[in-house]
């Protein structure tokens, strides 16, 4: 019989939500561990940093990671839905810089209250969002070709929206505390941080205990079967791109506050960043399989690595060279410990 | 075939493959377990034993993909090591494996010589050379094959014919083939074993591996039994009882009732599910039937008759052109396999890997899949409702699991058709639709799942089975619907169907190997891409 091996094992519940990996306590202690991998990655990254330079771990420092993690972490937060059911969206840094625009044509063009610009800045996000997953779902088109011309379109839309120049907020000086204020007294932290927190907080809700979440990986993990099963599948996968919009709104809203001013030019590059954390978190390119904590985990990672090589003074061409390595060891080392998994 | 004076395995020279104690562990299982099979110049070995008997981890040694840790192989009497699949190919063993290896937007020649591509000049390589010697092969085979067609325009039985060919360009004296009827119509299963008796001669054997009794029965000189890794015994077909070699392979007899169990219907109540004229622009012409509560409908017919096709257009899954579903007499229009389930309707593909099952999934979350707004509350999901349903569903249907969290593709083929049929119960749907229920199931494990099938129809589901096994079709059901060439040839009832009279029904219209396309141009010009589920 195919079952005796896993029979032996003792029975015991899995972790709503988490791909139950191995049963009983030696299993998930093992797998346990396997997502602790990342986590113990940053912890020896931190230690070396620290080593090698003490200003590393000056409070002042820690918070500048932090903050160069908020925009990233952000982006990479929605991206790991799409990538859980099997797709991509290359979209997300262009459309983020569109979002910033926008948030200056509402909050300095038209002068709408600061809360509108906000708010209407997501919005805009979650309709590239649902323009993506429309055009995916609908059209066919496969979604690396359909959010390749969004990052396109975003791009161009930015610039033309602008006049390709910067949009600064003048008529709502209090733009800027949106990210950079310190809402917590006493806590040196700016609001970016605590904002990208919350926002973790929310996409690990919605992935872990809603239906929408379930659906997301069960058609990253089959998206035939899931139709099959009764499963508007085309349907989910809209709102799967719209919410992954959301959060690229979100970002941009941060990024334009941060800088006090909506910048056209930028954006470009900022995808890959995040799909690279979404991955070095342990998310599977091939979908069905993935964590909200592993891709904060993973864009912390990118950060500290920034953040330490240049306090290390090392230049800044051959810090992409250490992440691009990174990324590699990363998803073999996954690889392999899924195949070992699998052999078992 | 002259094997019989053979079969006295200690006599006369040295068979053409034998095998002596060959044991092989992987962390955790004892796979093989000092396993002896000795095979033959001239004869065909059937090789039986149920899912994790062992088979495929002997095919594998065999192929070179696993060392064995312990025993000799021996082929033509000199002991030889199998380290490498190319070290296979240079024995001259081949194997056929279930899934094709063959690149399906290639040609038939093309695939026959892929990686042996003959070349003038150590560099180009000519089609015109390629169709001449793949048709010189295809002739041997028997096929009546241009080599030209593209793979994928074939039929699985072409395919298959086109993997034989290939064997035959390696001068192969070793051929293994695992399942080779499995997608096979009886006109084709005729064909492959007159081909398979003009491969074996004095110098070639064929190891032949297959669930299926009655073709271990035809074609094969003697059988060889396999339970959970060791070697149960070896017995010459014509001596020996089906029933002898059944019992040795699940450690028991089976005693199958024949009859199907009366139907409990409610002959007032309208049919469950009514379909009329049901057409599709790909195959289906002006198909009507109708099940009511309680019933079990088979659907029988060869390959491509469209049987599978009924299911996907009734649940919505192919769009049909013209027809009216009623559920409950009530018309429905169901666009999509979401409205069907909506509607009540459940469907169990044949392909429970692809089609039915989140493999990497726990068995909790699949059978829940199409629950989950009932067991969530504002989109939110209620893990303790669906912890709750998931170990109703595992009591009920009594789903060898180690816990309801186990992930489903470390489940047996039958407990893994459980978890489908718990996630549609639990959906509470009214029609069950099953296309090849047993599929890659156990002898054993089948029996259960027909008691299930019966009890579903006694507690009043409507229940369609379809299925390419006629001894399934005559054991399960009421009626049984016989399909040929996308029409409903005739429906017949328990009492009349029989194997011989489902047949005359099924081949009413004859089969080509290639596609038939009644209208060529016309399909292409206005089919998108249809039947993904092929590419499988």
């Amino acid at each position: 019989m195919s079952t005796t091996t896993t029979e032996t094992r003792a029975a015991g519940p899995a972790a709503p939500g988490e791909p139950p990996q191995g049963t009983g306590l030696l299993g998930r202690l093992r797998s346990s561990l396997q997502q602790m991998l990342a986590f113990v990655s940053l912890i020896v990254l931190f230690i070396f940093f620290t080593v090698a330079n003490p200003d590393f771990a000056s409070v002042s420092n820690i918070s500048g990671i932090l903050l160069a993690t908020a925009v990233i972490g952000i982006l990479a937060l929605g991206t790991t839905f799409v990538i859980i059911t099997g797709g991509i969206d290359l979209s997300i840094g262009t459309g983020m810089t569109l979002c910033s625009v926008m948030v200056g044509v509402f909050l300095t063009y038209w002068g709408l209250p600061l809360w509108v610009g906000v708010l209407g800045g997501i919005a805009f996000g979650a309709l590239i969002g649902l323009v993506n997953g429309s055009v995916i779902s609908f059209l066919g088109i496969p979604p690396f070709i359909a959010t390749l011309a969004m990052m396109m379109v975003a791009q161009g839309l930015a610039l033309v929206i602008s006049g390709t120049k910067p949009i600064y907020f003048t008529e709502t000086p209090g733009f800027f505390n949106v990210a950079m204020g310190r809402s917590i007294p006493g806590l040196v932290i700016p609001n970016a941080v605590i904002i990208m927190f919350i926002a973790a907080i929310i996409a690990w809700v919605l992935l872990s205990r809603t239906v929408f979440g379930r659906y997301t990986f069960s058609i990253g993990s089959n998206a035939e079967a899931t139709a099959l099963s009764g499963i508007n599948v085309r349907r989910w996968q809209v709102i799967v791109y719209t919410v992954a919009g959301c959060f690229t709104g979100l970002a941009g809203v941060i990024m334009a506050s941060r800088l006090s001013s909506a910048q056209p030019g930028q954006g470009m590059g900022y995808e890959l960043e995040a799909i690279a954390a979404v991955i070095i978190g342990g998310t599977s390119l091939q979908g069905g399989k993935g964590s909200i904590i592993g891709t904060v985990i993973g864009a912390l990672i990118m950060s500290v690595l920034t953040n330490g090589l240049q306090i290390m003074s090392i230049p800044q061409e051959w810090q992409k060279v250490v992440v691009g390595v990174v990324i590699l060891i990363a998803v073999f080392v996954d690889m392999v410990r899924r195949k070992r998994q699998e052999s078992t | 075939m002259t094997a019989q004076t053979l079969t006295d395995t200690t006599a006369t020279d040295s068979p053409l493959l034998e095998l002596r104690g060959i044991s092989k562990s992987f962390p955790g299982v004892r796979a093989l377990d000092d396993v002896e099979l000795t095979l033959h110049g001239g004869e065909v070995l059937g090789l039986i034993g149920e899912n994790g008997a062992g088979k495929s981890t002997l095919m594998k040694i065999l192929s070179g993909i696993h060392p064995p840790d312990a025993g000799r192989i021996a082929i033509n009497g000199r002991e030889v090591e199998i380290l490498t699949p190319k070290a296979a190919e240079t024995l001259g063993v081949t194997i056929i494996h279930q899934e094709f290896n063959l690149a399906s937007d290639l040609s038939v020649a093309q695939n026959i010589f892929l990686g042996r591509e003959p070349r003038s000049l150590g560099m180009f390589v000519s089609d015109a050379t390629l169709n001449r010697r793949a048709a010189a092969l295809l002739e041997r085979v028997g096929v009546d094959l241009d080599p030209r067609t593209r793979v994928g325009d074939l039929t699985v039985a072409g395919q298959q014919m086109v993997e034989i060919a290939k064997a035959l360009s390696v001068q192969s004296d070793i051929l293994i083939m695992d399942e080779p009827t499995a997608a096979l119509n009886d006109a084709e299963v005729a064909a492959l074993h007159d081909i398979i008796r003009g491969f074996v001669s004095p110098t070639t054997g064929v190891i032949y591996i297959s669930h299926r009794m009655e073709e271990l029965k035809r074609i094969t000189d003697r059988i060889t039994v396999l339970r959970d890794g060791q070697y149960v015994g070896t017995v010459d077909t014509p001596d020996t009882e089906l029933r002898t070699v059944i019992a040795m392979m699940v450690g028991r007899e089976i005693t199958a009732a024949q009859e199907p169990a009366p139907a409990h219907i409610d002959a007032a109540a309208p049919p469950a599910l009514e379909v009329e004229g049901l057409s599709t622009k790909r195959l289906l012409r002006e198909v009507s039937f109708s099940v009511r509560r309680g019933e079990i409908l088979g659907f029988a017919g060869l390959m491509g008759a469209g049987r599978t096709e009924v299911a996907r257009a009734v649940i919505g899954a192919d769009p049909h052109t013209s027809g009216t579903i009623r559920l409950d007499g009530t018309p429905v229009r169901i666009a999509s396999p979401a409205a069907a389930a909506a509607a009540g309707i459940g469907y169990l593909s044949e392909d429970r890997k692809h089609l039915g099952l989140l493999l990497d999934r726990s068995v909790a979350d699949n059978i829940a899949l199409s629950s989950l707004p009932r067991l969530s509350t504002a989109g939110f999901v209620r893990t303790g409702a669906i912890r709750e349903a998931a170990h109703a569903a595992v009591d009920t249907l009594r789903i060898k699991t180690p816990s309801i969290g186990q992930q489903v593709k470390n489940l047996s083929g039958g407990n893994q058709q459980k978890v489908v049929i718990g996630k549609w119960l639990l959906h509470d749907s009214g029609v069950l639709i099953f296309d090849e229920p047993t599929r890659g199931i156990d002898v054993g494990a089948k029996e259960e799942i027909y008691a299930l099938l019966q009890s579903l129809a006694e507690q009043g589901k409507a229940i369609i089975v379809i299925s390419s096994e006629l001894p399934e079709i005559l054991r399960l059901c009421h009626r049984v619907a016989v399909m040929s060439e996308g029409r409903l040839a005739g429906t017949l009832d328990a009492a009349e169907a029989s194997q011989e009279s489902i047949m005359e029904l099924a081949t009413a219209h004859t089969q080509a190997i290639v596609h038939d396309t009644p209208q060529p141009t016309d399909t292409r010009d206005r089919g998108g891409p249809r039947h993904e589920h092929h590419d499988h």
